[in-house]
């Protein structure tokens, strides 16, 4: 294995970590006005990825930046070519952030439903979003000599990108409901495992479509493979869910999250971003990363600090694995909270 | 691909840079003003929020040592308190972090690949390094006040303040590199900057100061901070035993830092002047050479030109702090410009003077009036003595702001002191631009972000100041019966 595929291998490692973790948050806020009746729900929801949400976050901001570092070219034609959808996501992350931090700290109505609404669409839009630009990596993209990409938002909304966004939704909202069942007590609780149950069978479909419209297109053995893992995971993460085996249930669909994302990569190698235009034009591993110096220094500091991040964000769940219901919501408003203005 | 003007051994080619500054229309052109425009107004207000948690951690990790150490009450008061304040800021310095790190692949696709190879490692080793630790154990700290043991709970903000230092280090190495290239080859085949030497990157002698200038520059923020709101209570002795405890600290920490800020600018000063000549006379807008250069504090006058109407000067100043030498010469714009050409070809080096001056001025002097104050302030609470007079609370409150102003100046006199230049001598700002995006883009972003930016400011703001208002909880308020844990509920819970 060379350093660049050495590396491609790592952020696909990050992203799929990402989508692994940030998956069932995004799930969580997607899932806020349906499973939540009144506040004091929303809050026993919110408060179970409230200790990790930002952890997971970092995954991709560290994604991000290994990206830039070890394919810059990659880097650079993804992010200058996919500008608007990344915009989105980018504000959309924005109010999502905030609004965690922010919705308890005023005692109003008004006020915690803006930033409900925040979380809301702050989760829908990265997950509808995200889907779309990774059925479009795979796919391919028109681009020119320069590297650089010569479509549209057009270009990227075709039927391909947008059932990956679609199934993205749906997987992430089972995912989330699953999560909710294993993290709570009481109604929401039942209610999520229920509500599991039904988007489940829209999650296989879609996804289950788009994974074989991916290995139809451009799958080998081992994304056949994969594809195929992923699918059975997610069934049987249903059905471990029917049978209120929750923790088994939510590992099999994180399962099949993971499986998504790495059919994807695999289906990708050994480009980093297909050119529709000629194949010639195509970003590759080998041709978009950077010096085997600079990948060899970065392969030393990963690898040291990656099994410390691992132990203490394993160590972080663990800390709070207790399930929470309403009991564990401070009844008090915080200090602060009330204070008009004195 | 980018036109890069190499230096040093790889001579530039004039003929190719004559091509790069003109091969783009005017389109083009208005995508570089509004991605410049853009990063401008991200970066600053990033740089709000920046300093204080850099310093805001750390005090709190103190003031939570402090506790732990002895028990008493008031610093478990002030950790909760500046603690909730440092959250609110916390949460839109991550957020506006995220835009950082996209827009250099959506606004600057042609800089990114040319110094992606080198730029891209510092960038990525701050996030393995440093984010994740932040992240990870602010939300422990958070959420873990009645999980965690209590020295173990401590060990996490103390993580949380190890994490935001750490991520300064990295990230101003990048920055660094850019006023300083240093740790690498240019390879004219890929057209990109390649990385030779990570460690000289991270070592670079601009990094060693502007890290410490930085880090000394984000303490008074957070300390001027504290002394804002700590008077403001004590004007009205309201929560006295907290924050007079509070003001102290501040006070301390603004002074110490203050001269710190000083000498370690001082030292800037001197390294910036060997490395980019222009940015020392741009600073100054001295056109013409001098030796035992004065310093002049405040000028009217046109800044473009010769003619100075009036202006108030400390005799060899400049000289000092360009040499430390009291009859040092001090190269001229005009000196400077003539050697620029010859070096790197044609074209104007000149970044636009009356910023760099007045950013330079108004760096130093709002530091100093924040330096100032405290000390005023430890002079007035000598002895655990209160001020009567409402003058001194009155002006600490409105300093809260100075060495905010101050950072965003010295960033400003900084990047633009730069200019035409994104990495100094390699490669032009004009060239990094992104090809491929339309001025419809670039504006949605630069306008999406902009109008979010000013309501998220507004919130914000309101929100500390609700909360700063509310002051601290009396001891007692929090805290059920520990005896069931299981049941209890989340403090600090969202
Ligand atoms: C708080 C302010 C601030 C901070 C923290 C930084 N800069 Fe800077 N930068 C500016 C403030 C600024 C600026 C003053 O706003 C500039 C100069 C002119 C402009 O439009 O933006 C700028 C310009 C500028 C530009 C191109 C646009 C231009 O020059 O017009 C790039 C690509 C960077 N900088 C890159 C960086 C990087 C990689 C940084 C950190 C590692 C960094 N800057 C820190
Ligand atoms: C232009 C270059 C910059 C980029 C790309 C960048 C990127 C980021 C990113 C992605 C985050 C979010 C991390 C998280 O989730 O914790 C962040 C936060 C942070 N950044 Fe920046 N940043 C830049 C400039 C700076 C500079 C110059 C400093 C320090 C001197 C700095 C210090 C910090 C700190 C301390 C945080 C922690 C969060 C907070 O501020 O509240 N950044 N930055
Ligand atoms: C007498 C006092 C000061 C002197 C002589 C001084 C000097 C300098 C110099 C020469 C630079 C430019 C470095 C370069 O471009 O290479 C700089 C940058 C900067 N200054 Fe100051 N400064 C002083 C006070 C302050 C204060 C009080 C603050 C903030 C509270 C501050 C914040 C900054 C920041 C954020 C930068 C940009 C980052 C950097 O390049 O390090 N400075 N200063």
């Amino acid at each position: 294995m060379t350093l660049a595929e050495f590396w491609f291998l790592l952020i696909g490692f990050l992203f799929t970590g990402y989508f692994f973790l940030e998956g069932f948050d995004f799930g969580v806020g997607m899932l806020l006005p349906v499973l939540a009746h009144d506040d004091i729900d929303r809050r026993t929801m919110i408060n179970t990825i409230g200790p990790v949400w930002d952890l997971n976050e970092t995954w991709l901001i560290v994604a991000g930046a290994s990206l830039f570092a070890a394919f810059p070219d990659w880097y650079a034609t993804l992010f200058s070519g996919f500008y608007l959808p990344l915009l989105l996501v980018l504000l959309a992350l924005i109010v999502r952030g905030v609004a965690f931090e922010y919705r308890g700290k005023v005692d109003e109505d008004a006020w915690r439903r803006r930033w409900d609404l925040c979380i809301i669409v702050g989760s829908y839009v990265p997950a509808l979003l995200w889907g779309v630009a990774f059925a479009n990596i795979v796919r391919g993209v028109p681009i020119d000599a320069e590297g650089d990409f010569t479509g549209s938002l057009l270009t990227l909304l075709n039927p391909y990108g947008l059932l990956g966004g679609v199934a993205a939704v749906a997987l992430f909202c089972v995912y989330g409901a699953i999560f909710v069942a294993l993290k709570t007590l009481g109604r929401i609780r039942r209610d999520a495992r229920r509500l599991a149950g039904w988007i489940g069978i829209a999650a296989v479909v879609l996804t289950g479509a788009f994974l074989l419209w991916t290995l139809l297109g451009h799958g080998d053995p081992i994304s056949w493979a994969l594809g195929v893992l992923t699918a059975m995971a997610l069934v049987a993460g249903l059905v471990a869910n029917a049978r209120e085996r929750e923790g088994w249930a939510f590992a099999s669909t994180g399962a099949s999250v993971i499986g998504l994302v790495a059919t994807l990569f695999v289906a990708l190698f050994p480009d980093v971003m297909p050119s529709t235009t000629d194949p010639a034009f195509s970003l590759t591993v080998q041709n978009a990363s950077s010096t085997p110096y600079t990948l060899r220094m970065m392969s030393w500091i990963a690898l040291i600090a990656l099994p410390f991040v691992l132990a203490y964000q394993g160590w972080t769940y663990w800390v709070f694995r207790k399930r929470i219901g309403r009991h564990s919501i401070p009844t008090q408003v915080p200090h602060g909270a009330d204070a008009l203005g004195q | 691909m980018a036109r890069p003007a190499a230096r040093g051994d790889s001579e530039p080619d004039p003929q190719a840079r004559g091509e790069a500054v003109t091969s783009r229309g005017p389109a083009d052109m208005n995508v570089l003003d509004l991605a410049r425009w853009q990063f401008g107004i991200v970066t600053t207000y990033h740089f709000l929020f920046v300093p204080l948690t850099i310093g805001l951690s750390l005090l709190i990790a103190l003031t939570q040592t402090v506790w732990y150490r002895t028990g008493t009450p008031k610093y478990l008061q002030m950790t909760k308190f500046w603690g909730k304040l440092f959250l609110i800021n916390f949460a839109m310095g991550v957020v506006t972090g995220i835009v950082q790190e996209f827009q250099f692949g959506m606004n600057w696709s042609a800089y990114s690949r040319f110094v992606g190879d080198v730029f891209g490692a510092p960038l990525a080793i701050e996030a393995i390094v440093a984010f994740f630790l932040e992240a990870t154990f602010l939300g422990l700290w958070i959420f873990g006040w009645d999980r965690l043991p209590k020295l173990i709970h401590l060990g996490c903000i103390w993580a949380v303040a190890i994490g935001t230092n750490l991520s300064a280090f990295f990230i101003l190495a990048a920055n660094s590199w850019m006023q300083h290239p240093v740790g690498f080859r240019f390879n004219p085949e890929r057209g990109r900057a390649e990385l030779t030497s990570l460690w000289a990157v991270l070592d670079n002698v601009t990094n060693r100061v502007a890290f410490l200038h930085v880090l000394t520059g984000a303490f008074i923020s957070a300390a001027a901070f504290i002394i804002g709101i700590a008077a403001w209570h004590l004007r009205r002795r309201r929560h006295v035993e907290v924050m007079r405890e509070s003001l102290r600290m501040g006070c301390v920490v603004a002074l110490l830092f203050g001269v710190l800020v000083t000498v370690t600018g001082d030292i800037q000063a001197k390294i910036m002047t060997d490395q980019q000549p222009m940015k020392m006379a741009a600073a100054e807008a001295i056109y013409d050479t001098q030796g035992s250069a004065s310093f002049s504090v405040f000028t009217i006058g046109s800044l473009d030109g010769r003619e100075e109407v009036f202006s108030v000067r400390i005799p060899h100043l400049l000289s000092v702090l360009a040499e430390g030498n009291l009859n040092a010469e001090v190269e001229g714009i005009n000196d400077v410009q003539r050697d620029a050409e010859a070096r790197f070809g044609p074209g104007d080096y000149r970044p636009i003077i009356p910023v760099t001056y007045w950013g330079f001025r108004l760096m130093i002097g709002f530091g100093i009036v924040t330096t100032l104050l405290a000390l005023v302030g430890l002079w007035l609470i000598r002895g655990g003595r209160l001020p009567e007079s409402p003058w001194f609370y009155r002006i600490a409150v409105w300093t809260i702001p100075f060495p905010l102003i101050a950072n965003s100046f010295g960033w400003l006199f900084t990047e633009m002191g730069r200019q035409p230049w994104v990495v100094y001598g390699l490669l032009f700002t004009r060239d990094g631009v992104s090809t491929s995006i339309g001025t419809g883009l670039a504006a949605t972003s630069v306008f999406g972000l902009a109008l979010l930016y000013l309501v998220l400011a507004v919130v914000e703001i309101r929100l500390l100041i609700r909360y700063a208002r509310a002051g601290p909880e009396e001891p007692g308020d929090t805290g059920a019966d520990a005896a069931r844990q299981d049941e209890r509920p989340l403090p600090f819970a969202y």
